[in-house]
């Protein structure tokens, strides 16, 4: 082994800018597509696709699928697929809607607004989640039922058992605590949004620097000074850029106007108000950051990757790929039960049909945001991203009025031309 | 040069497995002594890997008896392999193509923070010293494996059979992928690992690399054992006749 490294031992080529800024090429490529979309919708809707209202509400609509597609990640980078994503949001849903409106309040006499029924409900709906999770896990790690069947037959199951708890009829409205985690009911308004932004902001900051520090401590090339800076100023740019376009969507008059008449008092003269940060995106940022601390720096998530690398590497690196796989599926199950809880706030109620379709909505993000079918590759902000793309195309579609059939035609398009794209780059720059 | 020299390290006794009616390792015994090299000869398909499987934990065996240091263990899966500090060199490199070289060598076995979180930087400078002694051209630390030489690749997987103190180390055809270089790289490696008193199951169709490195070569055939000789009381000529009629060479 001695003289075969001629290739690496040569001197390293001028790098370039994006070498020197260590940018990962394929987020770029994601960020400049879902920029581009943006851009395209806003000039075919004159402007209505950019503005802060929308901003906001494409966010919240965004957050389900999105904490759904950090779990997929993990189920696709170890080679196996989830078809019953939306079935077991459905199922989860319907749960935590019968635990706070019947089994709470008049089976165990709590009553209805009691204060402990939303956090019994969610807890309820997660280990729910939890438990059909490891099951789907069980059947597929230790009895070696292929994944694709094992969650095609959940599909089925559980969107009926959802039918089945609900006898199939909307259950609402939903506890007020509750519903505060779905979106517009629920948000920090501006000052508490701006402390927010910079917590946020000074934690990034506190990132790039203990990693550099680390990195000089352990004599590893770091990269110049200028571009931290440059990549800390686009951080932070990003940052407390999202939360202003946050805080300038303002409570429309009229409804604060109401709210005042409820509690009895008058509007002041001139009075707003900011929705600010959404808490369903407070719950999504908290899932993608310990998403990505277990993706990165815990050793599941190292197996993970691994056994998505070589099973067999795995397996005889001693790593118990069956009880990972148990492990896998669980976890996805917890972030359905979380996603439950944000979707039917958003809508304050359980309805049969909701979560329909979202299985293919969450695979189509994770792959749209690089997550390899192959296995071994793939990363949480990348599946958020592709959740985000995908909900931009469909809502901009909406707004400039593009038929609904249309719509779903165009996204099943672009889901299929993302992956060729994904093929012919990973070929290009050979990363199998 | 016999090859008795430290103590008994390993005794695989009367071994049987079989898949499906095939007895890929039929009543086979064979032994290793500490600062030992032996060789496993034979045909593909002889059951050669199969063999160090069982003792690597990969598979297990259906019937036989497995001794380290004397006493008898059960060996159920490759954790239990690497607590009696048994390591593997695969012949299809067990490497995950797309981690780098430091989560390869420490893949099961990863250094974590007082926090429990994996320290990538902490086995970053492990690999960076290992490799130091080991192929000191390495530079690719950052790169997932699947960026590396076939050489580089066989390093990882030799620094971590030496990087968590082996005592018993199985090379199964460890050179098959490796040009001149290479394989003249790990032959010192092996002469260096025995001096350090470590046993080597050596894997290897090359009948003049055995002849060079090894001290006894047991020879297997359609899943029996043909014979265990000393390496320097035989010539090249009777360990072929041994791998192709699968008779033991004629006394004397
Ligand atoms: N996992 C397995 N399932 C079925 N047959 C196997 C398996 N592993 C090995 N065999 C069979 O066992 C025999 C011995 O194979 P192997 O140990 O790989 O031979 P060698 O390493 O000596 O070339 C072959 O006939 C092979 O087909
Ligand atoms: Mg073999």
């Amino acid at each position: 082994m001695a003289h075969s490294e001629i290739d690496s031992a040569a001197p390293a080529p001028r790098r370039s800018l994006l070498q020197t800024l260590e940018i990962d090429l394929r987020l770029l490529g994601m960020i400049g597509a879902f920029i581009l979309v943006c851009l395209v919708f806003n000039v075919l809707t004159d402007g209505r696709f950019l503005t802060p209202r929308n901003i906001f509400n494409l966010t919240i609509q965004t957050v389900s699928v999105a904490i759904m597609a950090t779990g997929m990640v993990f189920i696709i980078v170890t080679r196996h697929i989830d078809l019953s994503v939306g079935a077991l949001l459905a199922t989860c849903s319907a749960v935590m809607a019968m635990t706070q409106t019947e089994i709470l309040p008049y089976l165990l006499g709590l009553g209805l607004g009691h204060p402990l029924t939303p956090w019994i409900a969610i807890a309820v709906g997660v280990i729910c989640g939890a438990l059909i999770g490891a099951f789907h896990g069980w059947l597929i790690g230790y009895l070696t039922i292929p994944a694709f069947i094992v969650t095609l037959g959940g599909l089925l199951v559980w969107r009926n058992a959802a039918w089945y708890i609900t006898s199939g009829k909307t259950i609402g409205p939903l506890d007020d605590t509750f519903q505060k985690f779905g979106g517009i009911n629920g948000t920090l308004g501006a000052s508490a949004s701006w402390v927010v932004g910079l917590l946020a902001l000074a934690g990034a900051l506190f990132g790039l620097w203990a990693a550099r520090r680390n990195k000089i401590r352990h004599d590893f090339p770091v990269k110049p000074i200028w571009a931290e800076v440059v990549l800390a100023g686009v951080i932070g740019a990003a940052i407390l850029g999202f939360v202003a376009v946050l805080n300038a969507y303002e409570v429309p008059a009229r409804r604060l106007q109401r709210l005042f008449e409820m509690r009895g008092e008058v509007m002041p003269e001139g009075f707003t108000q900011s929705y600010g940060l959404p808490i369903s995106v407070l719950v999504l940022i908290a899932i993608a950051i310990v998403m990505t601390l277990i993706a990165r720096r815990t050793r599941f998530g190292r197996y993970v990757f691994a056994t998505g690398g070589n099973p067999d590497a795995a397996e005889l690196s001693g790593i118990n790929t069956r009880w990972l796989t148990v492990k896998i599926f669980a976890l996805m199950g917890v972030l359905c039960a979380i996603s439950a809880v944000v979707a039917s706030a958003r809508l304050t109620n359980h309805s049969n049909d909701i979560g329909t379709l979202d299985e293919l909505r969450v695979i189509a993000a994770a792959v749209i945001g690089g997550t390899a079918l192959a296995g071994g590759m793939g990363t949480i902000h990348g599946a958020i991203l592709g959740a985000l793309i995908m909900q931009s195309l469909q809502s901009g579609m909406a707004m400039v009025g593009v038929d609904a059939p249309l719509q779903n035609i165009v996204v099943g398009a672009v889901l299929v031309l993302a992956v060729l794209i994904d093929i012919i780059y990973r070929r290009r720059t050979g990363a199998a | 040069m016999a090859g008795q020299q430290g103590e008994k390290l390993v005794e695989m006794d009367d071994i049987c497995i079989s898949f499906g009616g095939v007895h890929a390792v039929d009543h086979v015994s064979v032994d290793l002594h500490a600062g030992e090299v032996v060789g496993l000869l034979g045909h593909n398909g002889a059951g050669k890997s199969t063999l160090i499987k069982i003792l690597s934990g990969a598979y297990k065996a259906d019937s036989g008896e497995i001794r380290i240091k004397g006493a008898p263990v059960k060996i159920e899966n490759p954790r239990d392999a690497r607590r009696h500090k048994i390591e593997t060199i695969y012949q299809t490199l067990a490497l995950a193509d797309n981690l780098d070289a430091a989560s390869n060598l420490f893949l099961g076995r990863e250094l974590v923070t007082p926090l429990g979180l994996v320290d990538d930087d902490a086995m970053e400078a492990e690999t960076r010293r290992i490799m130091a002694q080991l192929n000191p051209n390495f530079r690719k630390f950052n790169a997932p494996v699947s960026a590396l030489s076939g050489g580089q690749r066989q390093s990882v997987a030799i620094a971590r059979a030496v990087y968590f103190d082996a005592q018993i180390l199985i090379m199964d055809e460890p050179t098959a992928a490796l040009g001149p270089h290479e394989t003249q790289m790990v032959s010192e490696l092996i002469q260096r690992l025995k001096a350090q008193g470590i046993g080597i199951f050596l894997i290897s169709h090359d009948i003049h690399d055995v002849m060079k490195l090894c001290d006894r070569a047991s020879v297997m055939k359609n899943g029996k054992l043909v014979g265990t000789v000393d390496v320097a009381d035989v010539t090249d000529d009777d360990l072929l006749g041994m791998i192709i009629l699968g008779k033991p060479p004629k006394a004397g």
